[in-house]
């Protein structure tokens, strides 16, 4: 006798007014099980569990809990149905209590309307301990640390009596203690009798927590494997639509002077006990990619703004070209031919509502080329703008197109563009394929191995660890704030390289 | 000495205390629109409104037959009731129709000024001042009003004096100790917090920005019908701004709140006897005590003051499709 | 740095326009619905009352621009507001909220009080010199909330209503007291100004004066300096995305100061021009709310410097007019104040016309069932 879905998904379309996010999808969930829900960016995962969790309607299909169909018009029928979510983003209070946090929206209440946060407390501290999710429960949100966050969104959940878990890209946040903890907490809710669905677009996560993945791709549902049948090149290939690691074409590295000079970089959190970049030294030199892989969080965010001239290292000192520009600000550095393409473009990179040309000289549009004093040089401006829609193949119809009407692709391609097209001794190039399609990636790729051959030094920090090895003629590990390995790129192997973005290693140095 | 002995006589406390009713209740009120993130500089407004529904009301119920104390009583009334109908309009612009909180605010304060000296004009057929009306009158309370010193200070007031009184503990009580004020917390500090559980944000938003339109309308009242018996064009002549200074100088919790509006109404009730005193010219600076207090407040000089995270945010800060 | 720009300003206008002047023909429109919904409900304000509209509102129209005088009379009304407008649509180009126009503008008369009162020189001089030190007090007025916005993260509506209020108390202090005229009768007010400190009248027999001028020629200024300087490119970006300008080496704390303080000494100049060439003296209770209608002003406009000018026409208009609907059209002019409210609603309700036509649909939707 077949057994019965806990969550069964059939034919979900979805269209939004340009798009078809999803396209007659299927997606069931076991009683007991891990399900992995694996695809790129943008491959319509988030719609999907968003339809599941009430927050968007479908165009059309059904939704079924225990084989009863059933309609969710807001996030408080998914709920009360049992659907329980943690979003990529937390949604927790951060001037709440954990205890209020979690009991938000279902309060228990005595008599007089009041809060009865003593049995909120117990009820809490129960479900933690039953599942092994260790809370801080009176402490506020904005006081804990990322994992302790995670556990605080699935307790809400578990305390709405959530029968089915989704979880979307928990990992990215994690250290990877803090994801082993994870993955046992996932098993442990699936063996109680709360089937878990996993969300991410790293493959290599799901097998060996994972009963069973789900691939999606472009809005449809390509297929399902069991893990044991599943290895990460058929994976990869479903995720995809083909063999998935393109090596890019590059000849070995040239490298020359020594460009950047980084010595003994250590940042101490402003409004914390806590040491983010510990003493790192490199060097970058000209003609040469030198990657920094690392899972986020593991101190890229401190480092980029301390390079690019954002933050003040507590001590260490950050040289160009042997010149040490350490009390230098971002302008100053722009000048000295350090360029940038910022972790997230929409938010560092792009003015959205300002056109392509206005956008293609943010941060030279006071040099003399494209301003006097007084007056701004409109048709310099506009000319090098589309010299440079050109050849970096920004598809818009002029240069006067708001940037907000591209595409993620045209839209990095813009910033590309312009950090790529200045007169640069050191680009830093910070996730620089982030959400864009395969093709833009090759492209993207192409032009900062072309950067590399005309001599630029090449720092890239990414957390997509194919591109850094794909990349880089020399790879460093960032671990908590160090730097725990080096590596000639050509030596690399991704297991090693693996291993180390994960801790395990005797810490070098 | 005899000024500083003037200054601080029982006859200035109780003073500052009639001083801070109107600025506290609506602080009260500032307070639960702006923890639900919608900011209230339509205090002002909604004080005027309430200031002339209650006088035009009172003076309807004198005009039926009503004896005096229910004229006014009646007054207050529809000064509850039309500053609940102004905020929820502020409600529906800023809330609904996502129109910037401040612009709404503004607007709804131009129109509380337009309407009330439109309707004056055309009601009472007078500019400037309205003619008398019932109104509230002293109501000691038995044996506490005898007790030396303490009685004349707190309990020889109107009616509304001692609603102000209660209404500390209950705005505090209410957002601290109920489910109710626990969302608007969390409306106020990142609302897809609870929109995501299932919670209506807008639903506590609008109850928010509601209860601070029925404290602002009973502090109108009390300006017009509790401190005076007639309204005056414009009467409220920023008291609603300093009610929102309060609100920010007490960092958005009500005891705090209630503090600063004690502190305000005492600079106030000061400059009152200093002028009764034939001092006139430091009135000026202890006028704007207030605000220059409020803004080295603000500027973290003295403690800081923190807004709610999401507060002038419409939801969902996207526009749906 | 986005904790300074935590006060950014969200959904003005729906969007803060991307200034393509002049102005396109979408904005135009809006503005036109949103006076045309205002007029209406306002006339019938007036039938409710039992008045006649149509007889309102052509007294409206010809009591402010119907003769010479009347017109010269509007443009003296139109001009402040064109000040306070290009102050509030300044800000707004970099997303600051300056309600303390009021204030600096008061500020900037008081100065030019001083000046044209404390001083003598020639002519020309004198008044430039009132002027400019009008506009530099007001900037240095509204520099304060600048700095407590860059350095302390202070919401600028906050600080600049508090301002406000410190500036009338202070104005007030300093009528009543070490600026009051000595004399006799004891009136609350400073001395008249200088002949050499007064702004030349343009436009007899009525009161308009040169300040006028001065007025078109800061609207020009303050467009070339938005859209066609460096610094307006600037001042822009930081106020779309103040990280991606951090980014791109622009200082945001620096613009967001020099903002203020260029807005403000808009104002200021607004104020120094209205004491120099209308009111001459100060006199206590000047109260004269255009840093309030000023935000119509801007809204109605679109933040546009063509539209600002257009609006602030329209509310010189109202202002001369509304005198004449009273005398004529026994309409309280008070009625002028709710229709600029009602500008405001609606001039900033996202898709007006659209709000009804979904209720429509609604309603037409509920019918069929």
């Amino acid at each position: 006798m077949p057994v019965t879905p806990v969550v069964e998904m059939r034919g979900i379309t979805k269209v939004f007014p340009l798009v078809v996010a999803n396209d007659q999808v299927d997606l069931e969930v076991y009683p007991g099980e891990i399900l992995g829900l694996l695809g790129e960016n943008g491959a319509g995962k988030s719609v999907l569990m968003s339809i599941l969790y009430g927050l968007l309607q479908p165009t059309s299909g059904e939704i079924r809990i225990d084989g009863k169909a059933v309609e969710f018009d807001s996030a408080h029928d998914a709920i009360a149905q049992g659907i329980g979510m943690v979003h990529q983003h937390f949604m927790l209070v951060p001037p709440l209590t954990v205890v209020e946090n979690i009991v938000l929206g279902a309060e228990p209440q005595r008599s007089g309307g009041r809060l009865d946060m003593e049995t909120a407390a117990r009820q809490v501290a129960e479900l933690s301990q039953k599942h092994g999710l260790e809370v801080d429960l009176q402490a506020k949100v904005e006081d804990i640390p990322v994992g302790m966050a995670q556990r605080v969104e699935i307790l809400k959940a578990i305390y709405r009596r959530a029968r089915v878990l989704v979880l979307d890209e928990p990992t990215a946040v994690l250290t990877p203690q803090e994801v082993e903890g994870l993955y046992s907490i996932m098993r442990s809710l699936a063996d109680a009798g709360v089937p878990v669905i996993f969300i991410t677009h790293k493959l290599h996560e799901l097998i060996g927590v994972c009963d069973r993945i789900t691939v999606m791709r472009r809005g449809k549902v390509i297929g399902s494997v069991d893990t044991a049948d599943a290895t990460p090149p058929l994976l990869a290939e479903m995720m995809v639509g083909r063999e998935v690691i393109l090596q890019i074409d590059k000849s070995p590295a040239e490298p020359t002077d020594t460009v950047l000079t980084v010595d003994s970089l250590t940042i101490d959190a402003a409004d914390r006990d806590l040491t983010l970049l510990d003493g790192i030294s490199f060097e970058v030199k000209a003609g040469e990619i030198v990657g920094v892989a690392g899972i986020a969080g593991n101190g890229q965010d401190e480092l980029l703004d301390a390079l690019s001239g954002l933050r003040s290292p507590t001590s260490g000192t950050i040289s160009l070209r042997g010149t040490d520009i350490t009390a230098t600000d971002r302008r100053q550095r722009i000048r000295s031919g350090i360029s940038m393409i910022p972790q997230d473009r929409q938010r560092e990179g792009l003015i959205l509502s300002f056109t392509i040309a206005d956008n293609i000289v943010l941060g030279e549009h006071r040099t003399t080329r494209f301003s006097s004093r007084l007056k701004r040089k409109f048709e310099a401006i506009s000319a090098y703008a589309r010299k440079l829609m050109e050849a970096f193949d920004v598809r818009a119809n002029d240069e006067t197109v708001l940037v907000s009407n591209l595409s993620g692709g045209n839209q990095q391609k813009v910033v590309v563009a312009r950090e790529m097209s200045r007169d640069t001794k050191l680009l830093i190039a910070a996730q620089p394929t982030r959400g864009v399609d395969v093709g833009a990636i090759e492209f993207i790729h192409r032009n900062i191995v072309d950067m590399r051959d005309q001599g630029a030094a090449v720092l890239l920090v990414s957390t997509e660890l194919d591109e850094v090895m794909q990349l880089s003629d020399r790879i460093l590990v960032l671990f908590r704030g160090r730097i725990i390995g080096e590596v000639a790129g050509a030596d690399a192997s991704l297991e090693t390289v693996g291993l180390w973005m994960a801790g395990h290693r005797e810490v070098a140095t | 000495m005899e000024l500083l002995g003037a200054i601080l006589s029982t006859a200035t406390i109780a003073a500052m205390i009639r001083s801070a009713t109107p600025l506290t209740l609506a602080a009260m009120g500032g307070i639960f629109s702006e923890r639900g993130g919608v900011i209230n500089i339509a205090l002002e407004g909604i004080m005027l409104t309430g200031a002339f529904t209650a006088v035009l009301f009172s003076t309807i119920g004198a005009s039926i037959g009503l004896p005096a104390g229910a004229s006014a009583m009646l007054g207050v009334a529809a000064a509850v009731i039309f500053g609940l109908a102004i905020a929820l309009i502020h409600a529906y612009f800023s809330i609904t129709l996502r129109v910037n909180q401040l612009v709404s605010g503004v607007a709804i304060n131009m129109l509380a000024f337009g309407i009330t000296g439109l309707l004056l004009q055309l009601i009472f057929n007078v500019t400037g001042n309205s003619p008398a009306a019932p109104d509230m009158k002293p109501m000691p309370i038995p044996f506490l009003a005898d007790i030396p010193v303490l009685g004349p200070i707190l309990f020889q007031h109107q009616p509304i004096v001692y609603v102000m009184f209660l209404a500390v503990p209950f705005s505090a009580f209410l957002i601290k100790s109920t489910p109710y004020g626990l969302r608007l917390r969390a409306a106020g500090d990142k609302p897809a917090a609870i929109d995501t559980v299932g919670v209506d944000v807008h639903r506590i938003r609008y109850i928010g920005v509601g209860l601070s339109g029925v404290f602002a309308g009973l502090a109108g009242a009390y300006l017009s019908l509790g401190q005076l018996n007639f309204f005056s064009e414009g009467m409220t002549s920023g008291r609603g701004f300093i009610a929102l200074a309060a609100v920010i100088f007490g960092n958005w919790r009500p005891w705090q709140a209630f503090g600063a509006a004690l502190l305000f109404g005492f600079s106030d009730a000061v400059q009152i006897a200093l002028q009764n005193a034939g001092m006139s010219v430091p009135s000026d600076f202890l006028l704007m005590a207030p605000y220059v207090v409020t803004l080295i407040a603000l500027a973290g000089f003295i403690k800081k003051a923190v807004p709610p995270a999401a507060i002038g945010q419409p939801y969902p800060a996207e526009e749906p499709i | 740095m986005s904790e300074i720009h935590g006060s950014s300003i969200n959904n003005l206008n729906g969007d803060v326009s991307e200034s393509r002047l002049p102005p396109g023909i979408v904005h135009i429109g809006r503005s036109l619905v949103a006076l045309a919904f205002a007029f209406a409900v306002g006339a019938v304000v007036m039938l409710i009352i039992g008045r006649n509209p149509i007889e309102a509102y052509s007294a409206l129209i010809t009591s402010s621009v119907g003769d010479k005088f009347s017109f010269g009379e509007t443009l003296e009304n139109t001009t402040p507001l064109i000040f306070t407008g290009l102050t509030l649509t300044m800000g707004f180009q970099a997303r600051l909220f300056n309600l303390g126009a009021e204030g600096q503008l008061l500020m900037g008369a008081l100065t030019a009080a001083y000046v044209g009162v404390s001083f003598s020189a020639p002519a020309p001089i004198h008044v430039a010199v009132a002027l400019l030190a009008g506009a530099i007090v007001g900037g240095l007025w509204s520099g304060i909330a600048g700095i407590l916005l860059a350095f302390r993260g202070v919401h600028e509506v906050i600080s600049t209503i508090m301002l406000n209020f410190v500036a009338f108390f202070f104005i007030n202090y300093m009528v009543t007291g070490p600026m009051k005229e000595v004399t006799e009768l004891d009136i609350p007010q400073t001395a008249r100004i200088a002949k050499s400190a007064m702004l030349p009248r343009i436009f007899l027999p009525s009161r308009l004066s040169a300040g006028f001028i001065v007025a078109l020629f800061t609207a020009v200024a303050v467009w070339w300096l938005v859209m066609k300087t460096p610094l307006g490119y600037e001042l822009r970006a930081v106020g779309r995305n103040p990280d991606a300008a951090r980014q791109a080496g622009i200082r945001p704390r620096r613009i967001t100061v020099l903002v203020m303080v260029l807005s403000g000494s808009i104002a200021g100049l607004g104020g120094a021009v209205i004491m120099t060439g209308l009111f001459q003296r100060y006199q206590q209770g000047l109260n004269p709310g255009f840093g309030f209608t000023a935000i119509a002003v801007a809204l109605l406009g679109r933040n546009t410097i063509p539209g600002v000018i257009l609006a602030a026409f329209l509310f010189g208009v109202l202002a001369q007019g509304a005198r004449g609907m009273q005398t004529i059209a026994d309409v309280p002019t008070d009625t002028i104040l709710m229709i600029q409210a009602l500008v405001i609603f609606f001039v900033s309700t996202p898709h007006l016309l659209s709000l009804f036509r979904r209720r429509k649909a609604a309603v037409a939707a509920e019918a069929e069932v």
